[in-house]
């Protein structure tokens, strides 16, 4: 029996508007040897889609560097696992959902924090915190407060309800994303090492189980809709932006994790991008089984449903699993008991086909293997980005003190509390450094004394400077901020956000991003254990900054030996790392004078590694009170952010090495860089100079003003007052 | 102490008081299920936790309310037992009527989650008397529908009778306008029933139990209860 078929033309037509290129179309063709009925169509395009095929990023991705001895699970399971020690595993994915946010921004975000929590514990794993990292465009930009402020909204409505608590990420401002903003959303599970659950389907006969949320017309075709730019009438595309309940989503994780407590599980995967078809046809294809799907049994939110609408609509809150067989009515129980949908849709079969069937009705019948073996793999064209001329020496305009205040009050560096007064980030009972305290969110692990350190992190504008080196710095500086709260990196998830992968220059910018990444993963044995990539990322052919954003994990054996940020009085402060004064692409050259050029800081990888493992072993020590890597705004601005967490002054006597401007001493954003509070200052610079890791004694900590080197003074009040102003004044 | 948690579809602070209790007890209390009839024999203490029960999509509690439990609850407050609700918790006992008035949503319209300080208006409640009175202590807030409201009347009824038990104030203990985030009608934080055994607060103490994660401000609330039922 064959489906009802479309007629060639009207095939054809169709495949175009499903995203489908004329040879990729073809390809669909001689896998099926005919023309496709509408639902098998809907398949391929899905399946094939960029955001679920990974087709022109895949090639690139395979370079990076994936194992260490403590990865469990690497890149393609829902997330990524590693061995964390007490018999625990971390489990933790980033995802974007920039193009549903961009138009509806509150569900947008919302739904994307669900789906990250989904391919986190459909692995076994209890989530015990989200990051997000957010780039928006100009705040006086069209909509853009609106956008700001529903993605805000969108994430704490999502994430608060759900009672997972949302302790860390980032957020830029830059013009590049006035028509394109980035929401991208990491979650952090732990789940027993030796019970982690997978997606390979297995065992002929066995009941496809349906869970969750009912199914409605919401998301059909979202994964195409993300895998395409936008253009004037991207309002038009808001159907396809799915609708989250978080309610529903609680009560998922706690029946699948009730569920997970017994033997009953043979494999679970989340619905996420292209829902149904998605998840079945990734489950049989990895476990080399065929699947019988009857859409009759699949619980709809809507009457009158077509095969298509069910096996395209990506409702939000559902779970498909491969039970045992005698374990169904232990299963249903456990979610009855949870009020939620559950129903089994079908069988596993050995024909290695996915065969749906509705209302008596065949309306795909597929052969899995040529739909993921056939798959498109691009290897794009790529053009190198040009490397930028040297800067030259850049005039002091207005002195250090009044350039230091108009940076902490800069959107890229003011305080993010308006925002993150919106999450719950204490919920759990668990947060022991929460957003603005340390470097990195410390979460302890229920029952432990071991603590996770996680952070997000990517600077776009030196990624668009020199993609290479952007990749490089944005890992180096999520392994650096775990270190400066003690804790071991270990490994991270990273979420690719690009232009149209079409063009060659944007190509040439992940090409070289992903070169740097893969050489400080290898340098800083911190490899890649998940992610996700979000291509055109273009509105009427403008694109975002290059955007790979890194989500790192790290662990503390003893949460109590985790530091903070916040200066203390009475402490010696300690510049850790070399300085050369690099203003290239530095936000000081951005926001004081009016540049953005030259190349960005240089990472040097092996300084890093030396200078990160020494601080950390001084803090596991005991010998740190504080401590802070040097970023964006550099050395000036890293102490100006210790004092203001800490409400504390510092006296600064040090001088800039010769032959450095004392704005480039202060201002530069050379890497491998921290400051640290310690009691014994001239001990701290003994060790160092033992280890060969450059120190500087900066001053000392005390007072409620930094007072600068040539005696210029500002209060730190006046500091925090410059630092809070900023964003509630641009969302009033 | 005998205590118990009551789980409700969308409780999510649940573990949190348990931490709490467990802190302050050494000994994990009983969890109970919404649908339960009948709370354990010789309980002290019956703890509705925080959370988005039925996802807050109606008022924030009042499906709760309805809970096959609630009416278990009813009788164990009608019969002198003490009955905690904490942020959804005290939602619920607000809907339910074993407290007075309604949680609107916050004044600013958006979820507040931050740090607020506490004054203690009485000491000699089962849920103060670890506390000295007059005591300001600092507690997580995490809501968005956390300003309390009940007409003049009703509020000076419960002042009269001083059933306010907590005020939001300032971190040096003065009840200001700047220190009330939320809105609350006369900085009301927490309130108990006539006979002081029923108590809700829309902080969450539960989260301040543990010098390595965020500090012990909480912690006399969970002692004092502890002690009350040595």
């Amino acid at each position: 029996m064959t489906p009802n078929l479309l007629a060639a033309d009207r095939a054809r037509q169709l495949a175009a508007e499903f995203g489908l290129k004329p040879d990729e179309y073809d390809r669909v063709l001689a896998i099926l040897g005919r023309v496709p009925a509408l639902t098998e169509l809907g398949i391929f395009s899905v399946m094939w889609s960029e955001h679920c095929s990974y087709k022109s990023s895949r090639v690139w991705l395979r370079t990076l560097p994936t194992k260490a001895p403590w990865v469990i699970h690497g890149p393609g399971e829902n997330a990524g696992a590693i061995d964390i020690g007490d018999g625990l595993a971390a489990i933790f994915k980033m995802e974007s959902h920039n193009h549903p946010s961009f138009i509806e921004p509150y569900q947008g975000a919302a739904t994307g924090v669900g789906g990250i929590l989904r391919d986190v514990f459909t692995m076994g794993a209890r989530p015990i915190a989200n990051l997000n990292a957010l780039r928006f465009g100009t705040p006086d930009a069209p909509r853009m407060k609106a956008i700001i402020d529903g993605v805000v909204r969108g994430i704490g409505g999502y994430g608060n309800c759900v009672g997972v608590p949302t302790v860390g990420g980032e957020v830029n401002f830059h013009p590049a994303y006035n028509g394109n903003p980035l929401v991208n959303a990491m979650t952090v599970g732990i789940a027993p090492a030796d019970r982690i659950f997978l997606s390979a389907a297995a065992g002929i006969g066995n009941p496809v189980v349906y869970l969750g949320s009912k199914t409605g017309r919401d998301g059909i075709h979202g994964a195409t809709m993300a895998s395409a730019e936008f253009s004037a009438d991207s309002e038009e595309k808001r159907p396809t932006v799915q609708i989250g309940d978080p309610f529903a989503e609680k009560l998922l994780i706690e029946a699948c994790l009730e569920l997970m407590q017994t033997d009953a599980i043979v494999a679970i995967q989340d619905m996420g991008a292209a829902g149904l078809t998605s998840s079945s046809v990734e489950m049989a294809g990895k476990g080399g089984v065929g699947i019988e799907l009857d859409l009759d049994h699949v619980p709809q939110r809507e009457s009158g449903m077509t095969a298509y609408e069910m096996m395209l609509s990506e409702s939000q809150e559902r779970m498909l699993m491969i039970l045992k067989p005698g374990r169904e009515a232990m299963a249903e129980a456990i979610f009855r008991k949870w009020e939620l949908d559950f129903a089994i849709i079908g069988r596993l079969t050995d024909t290695g086909r996915i065969v749906i069937r509705h209302r008596g009705v065949i309306e795909a019948d597929i052969p899995l293997a040529p739909l993921e073996s056939e798959a498109p793999l691009y290897t794009r064209p790529t053009v190198e980005t040009p490397k930028l001329p040297p800067l030259g020496p850049v005039a002091d305009p207005c002195g250090l003190a009044a350039a230091l205040e108009r940076l902490v009050a800069s959107p890229d560096l003011c305080s993010r509390r308006w925002i993150w007064d919106q999450y719950d980030s204490m919920v759990g009972g668990q947060t022991a450094r929460r957003p603005g305290a340390a470097d990195a969110a410390v979460v302890r692990i229920e029952d432990h004394q071991r603590a996770l350190a996680m952070t997000t992190d990517c600077t776009p504008r030196y990624c668009l400077a020199d993609p290479e080196e952007g990749g490089r710095q944005a890992v180096a500086e999520a392994w650096r901020n775990l270190t400066a709260v003690g804790a071991t990196p270990l490994a991270i998830t990273d979420n690719m956000n690009f232009g149209n992968p079409e063009k060659p220059e944007i190509m040439g910018q992940f090409a070289a991003a992903v070169r740097g990444m893969s050489a400080a993963c290898t340098a800083l044995d911190f490899p890649v254990v998940s992610g996700n990539v979000s291509l055109y990322n273009e509105t009427e052919g403008r694109a975002i900054l290059p955007t790979p954003a890194i989500g790192g994990v790290g662990v503390l054996a003893d949460v109590g030996q985790a530091v903070g940020l916040a200066l203390s009085p009475g402490c010696d402060l300690v510049l850790v790392g070399e300085s050369c004064g690099w203003l290239g692409q530095s936000l000081w050259l951005r926001e004081i004078a009016g540049q953005e050029a030259g190349p960005p800081p240089p990472v040097d990888l092996a300084a890093e590694r030396r200078n990160g493992d020494f601080v950390r072993a001084r803090i596991l020590a005991g010998e740190v009170a504080a401590c802070h890597d040097l970023s964006d705004g550099g050395l000036l601005v890293g102490v100006a952010e210790m004092a203001m967490a800490g409400a504390t002054g510092a006296q600064l006597t040090v001088a800039p090495p010769a032959g450095l401007a004392p704005h480039a001493f202060w201002f530069g954003e050379d890497q491998a860089r921290y400051v640290v509070a310690v009691t014994d200052g001239a001990a701290f610079c003994r060790a160092a100079q033992l280890a060969g890791v450059p120190a500087l004694p900066l001053g000392r900590s005390g007072g409620e003003a930094l007072v600068l080197p040539d005696g210029e003074t500002i209060s730190v009040a006046r500091l925090s007052a410059a630092h809070e102003a900023t964003l509630p004044a641009l969302m009033a | 102490m005998k205590a118990a948690i009551v789980t409700f579809p969308g409780t999510n602070r649940e573990r949190d008081m348990a931490l709490a209790l467990k802190c302050a007890t050494g000994r994990a209390p009983a969890m109970l299920w919404h649908r339960d009839t009948a709370l354990p024999a010789g309980l002290d203490l019956v703890v509705l936790p925080g959370g988005f029960s039925y996802g807050d999509y109606l008022r924030c509690g009042a499906m709760a309310a309805q809970s096959p439990i609630m009416q278990a609850i009813h009788d164990f407050a009608a019969r002198g037992g003490h009955v905690l609700g904490v942020c959804n918790g005290f939602q619920m006992l607000c809907e339910a009527q074993l407290l007075p008035g309604a949680l609107l949503k916050n004044a600013a319209l958006r979820f507040l989650s931050m740090d607020c300080h506490l004054r203690v208006e009485r000491a000699d409640t089962p849920f103060t008397r670890g506390f000295a009175p007059g005591a300001v202590f600092r507690a997580t807030m995490a809501h968005g529908d956390g300003n309390y409201f009940a007409d003049a009347a009703t509020l000076d009824a419960l002042e009269a009778e001083g059933r306010v038990v907590l005020r939001y104030a300032t971190p040096d203990g003065a009840v200001s306008p700047a220190a009330n985030r939320n809105g609350s009608q006369r900085n009301i934080a927490g309130l108990c029933s006539a006979n002081r055994r029923v108590f809700g607060l829309m902080p969450h103490p539960e989260n301040q139990v543990d010098p390595l994660i965020d500090g012990t401000d909480g912690l006399p609330m969970f002692t004092g209860l502890a002690a009350a039922f040595a």
